[in-house]
């Protein structure tokens, strides 16, 4: 036995060598840096090397398969449509003109829908024009060469054998420092805010997130709302990296509940019980709170209350828009190439995803502040939200759609085919109300919560169904201007022709979409 | 994630899927990745809820109708359809090209020919597949597309009308040739045909 002992030695020396020379060099470029607030530049560097190889395979990809062409649906408007029942008739009599090829618009309309759609998409992963060289990500891109797999193999060795671990390590070195430095802080008066900001570069740096903001001078100032597009959870660490901000949000247990209450103690967040969520009026009370002390943070609230695929901006609640100081927009768009950030929460859970986040290349992403906006005259709160999102996704070059993210979990509402309904019966019985005939059609933004409440919300605070157009910058100027509210005894009247005929159920179930308010 | 299923679907049925429906290659992985993306179940095969689940599709009014045609068999809600079927119906809706029309007369006819975008478009009123359609099944397509806005007599009147115009042997129904007289002047082939950029 005894000739083992020179390799035991040897064996240990080589291991604690290592174990040193790991630990100090992570703590001399990572951790040192982020508690400073410098940095080397070595993510930058590695962005780069990482898209000159992207470019290499990517002009490899394009060589080897030449049939790589992008099949487009060429979807119709329901306007167009109308436009098109309405020219085929040639009289102008009062008499209803019923063609029985009109259901072949629908028709049309039904199958375009099955075969691309604008919602669905949405809740999936973006797909890559070229590949990525991660499987999570491999399409319609089977084996194409040698030397790509091979890269591909490395690639794989790399993230999984040293990022992987470094990131976990890093990880947890940032979540330990903020318990236990909040904590400690929490005891004395000063300083409060320097903590979370160190752990948050320690966690940006876990992730290998290379971030570029914009236009920081419009960044949010104390006393206001700060509002952006969702897409991942790490949406916070991204701009909490940036400056300080109160969260809003429900008590988690576990891991997450000690975070939140270690966060408290330092500075004020809100975060709500399980049952008070349900409680607009509370929600809306403390945040109005919050805000009226000029001295607190400026509130992070994501209005699309779930996780976006980042190629579009859902439609916004409009519950922070009520509350009536000024909203900060912050548009935040991630690089696909390096990484997809989106957080499938159907398909993932939150520990898997992040190990995929932290297995990918690095999240690259651009933060945008836009300029502060406040509620304009005779602007009431959903117009208010679909201005503020407009600015979003023009800015960051996403498709502004006004369907509701809770469609991922929840049915649409029936009044949208109802409002559908109506502009054909329209056709048919000719326009005998003197609305006029290019009102853009707009969705409502109804939600169960609403549903529920009795006495705030009136009908009068109701908009109008919308179309299922997808909204080009155009029409969202469009919406800004002619914008009308249907007067309360309109609805009444329908509801009563409809028990009068007896014709299909009003029942609107009220519990039709099970949103989850937190996503 | 969809498409990784795409590497399931072998040649061989891709060139089957071609000859049948006319589609082309890239057009058939294209709609093979929706399917994939709408089968949420993850079986190969899709079933009402599936169909359901798109909103836009959801909210048009004769959408309940438009799924039907995509499960030929029966009204039973466990059917399912697989890729070849949803393939199969969607081949209705392609365009019909120029080079289609001198084809050779003894092949069968294309999917996508007039008379069967017809079929299709009858099918959609005629619910028990009479081969007729009732004033009842015109009268509920109606009240499918105008909701609530329009009165049962105005209603009533407006299906008599119809039938009264486009009946010639006085069953009080359409037959499908009636059907065919009715919208002869229709440009057919451009309302029921989907159009793709490539």
């Amino acid at each position: 036995m005894g000739w083992l002992l020179p390799f035991d030695n040897l064996l240990c020396m080589a291991l604690g060598i290592s174990f040193t020379v790991w630990f100090t060099s992570l703590l001399v470029f990572i951790i040192v840096p982020a508690i400073l607030g410098v940095s080397f530049g070595i993510r930058k560097l590695y962005m780069n090397s990482l898209l000159k190889i992207f470019e290499v395979s990517s002009s490899h990809i394009v060589s080897a398969c030449s049939e790589k062409d992008k099949v487009t649906l060429i979807m119709s408007t329901l306007e167009q449509e109308i436009q098109e029942l309405r020219s085929s008739s040639t009289t102008l009599s009062s008499e209803p003109e019923f063609e029985m090829a009109d259901i072949m618009s629908f028709c049309r309309r039904g199958v375009e829908s099955i075969v691309d759609d604008e919602v669905t998409k949405r809740f999936s992963a973006e797909e890559l024009e070229s590949w990525n060289l991660l499987t999570r990500s491999n399409y319609n891109f089977r084996h194409i060469s040698l030397r790509l797999s091979v890269l591909w193999g490395l690639g794989l060795l790399i993230r999984y054998s040293f990022l992987l671990p470094l990131r976990i390590t890093l990880a947890a070195t940032g979540i330990g420092l903020l318990v236990v430095l909040t904590t400690i802080v929490g005891f004395l008066p000063s300083g409060r805010y320097k903590i979370h900001m160190m752990c948050y570069r320690i966690c940006v740096r876990a992730l290998t997130a290379i971030i570029t903001y914009h236009n920081s001078e419009n960044k949010p100032k104390n006393g206001g709302i700060c509002v952006a597009n969702h897409t991942t959870p790490i949406d916070v660490i991204i701009l909490a990296n940036d400056g300080c901000y109160s969260m809003v949000g429900q008590v988690h247990g576990g891991l997450i509940g000690v975070v939140q209450r270690a966060m408290v103690k330092s500075s004020p967040h809100i975060w709500f019980e399980r049952s008070e969520v349900k409680d607009r009026h509370l929600v809306a009370k403390m945040l109005s709170n919050h805000v009226a002390d000029k001295t607190n943070h400026p509130i992070l609230i994501f209005p699309e209350g779930t996780c976006i695929n980042n190629t579009s901006v859902m439609m916004f609640k409009k519950g922070s828009f009520e509350i009536g100081c000024t909203v900060y927009p912050v548009a935040i768009k991630y690089d696909p190439r390096f990484g997809d950030a989106f957080w499938n929460s159907g398909k993932f859970g939150m520990v898997s995803y992040l190990l995929r986040m932290m297995s990918s290349w690095a999240i690259v992403c651009s933060v945008w502040y836009l300029p502060p906006v406040n509620r304009e005259e005779g602007e009431d709160a959903v117009q208010f939200a679909n201005r503020v999102k407009a600015a979003i996704a023009r800015q960051g070059g996403l498709v502004d759609l006004l369907w509701d993210g809770g469609l991922k979990r929840g049915k649409v509402k029936d009044t949208f085919r109802e409002e559908q309904q109506k502009l054909y019966s329209k056709v048919l019985v000719g326009d005998q109300e003197d609305q006029a005939e290019d009102r853009p059609l707009e969705f409502s933004t109804l939600r169960p919560e609403e549903d529920e409440e009795t006495g705030r919300l009136d009908r009068q605070g109701e908009e109008q169904p919308l179309d299922s157009l997808r909204l080009r910058e155009d029409c969202c100027l469009r919406l800004q201007g002619n914008y009308t509210l249907r007067p309360p005894t309109e609805e009444k009247e329908k509801k009563e022709e409809g028990d009068r005929l007896g014709g299909p159920s009003e029942a609107r179930p009220q519990e039709h979409c099970p949103l989850r308010p937190e996503t | 994630m969809g498409s990784r299923a795409s590497t399931l679907l072998r040649e061989e049925e891709i060139e089957e899927i071609k000859k049948e429906t006319g589609f082309s290659h890239s057009q058939i992985t294209r709609l093979y990745s929706r399917f994939t993306s709408l089968d949420k179940g993850e079986n190969g095969t899709l079933s009402r809820e599936d169909f359901q689940r798109i909103p836009e599709l959801a909210i048009n009014p004769l959408g309940d109708r438009i799924i039907n045609a995509f499960f030929p068999e029966g009204l039973d809600r466990e059917d399912q359809v697989n890729f070849r079927g949803f393939m199969r119906t969607l081949a209705h809706f392609r365009p019909i090209e120029d080079n289609e029309k001198n084809k050779d007369p003894t092949a069968s006819e294309p999917l996508n020919s007039r008379t069967n975008k017809l079929l299709f478009a009858f099918r959609l009123y005629d619910l028990d597949r009479d081969d007729k359609i009732s004033r009842d099944e015109l009268l509920q397509v109606l009240r499918m597309m105008v909701g609530v806005n329009i009165s049962d007599e105005q209603l009533g009147s407006i299906a008599d009308r119809t039938i009264q115009e486009a009946d010639q042997n006085g069953d009080n129904s359409i037959s499908f040739n009636e059907f065919i007289k009715v919208l002869e002047k229709v440009d057919v082939e451009q309302k029921m045909s989907i159009r793709f950029l490539h």
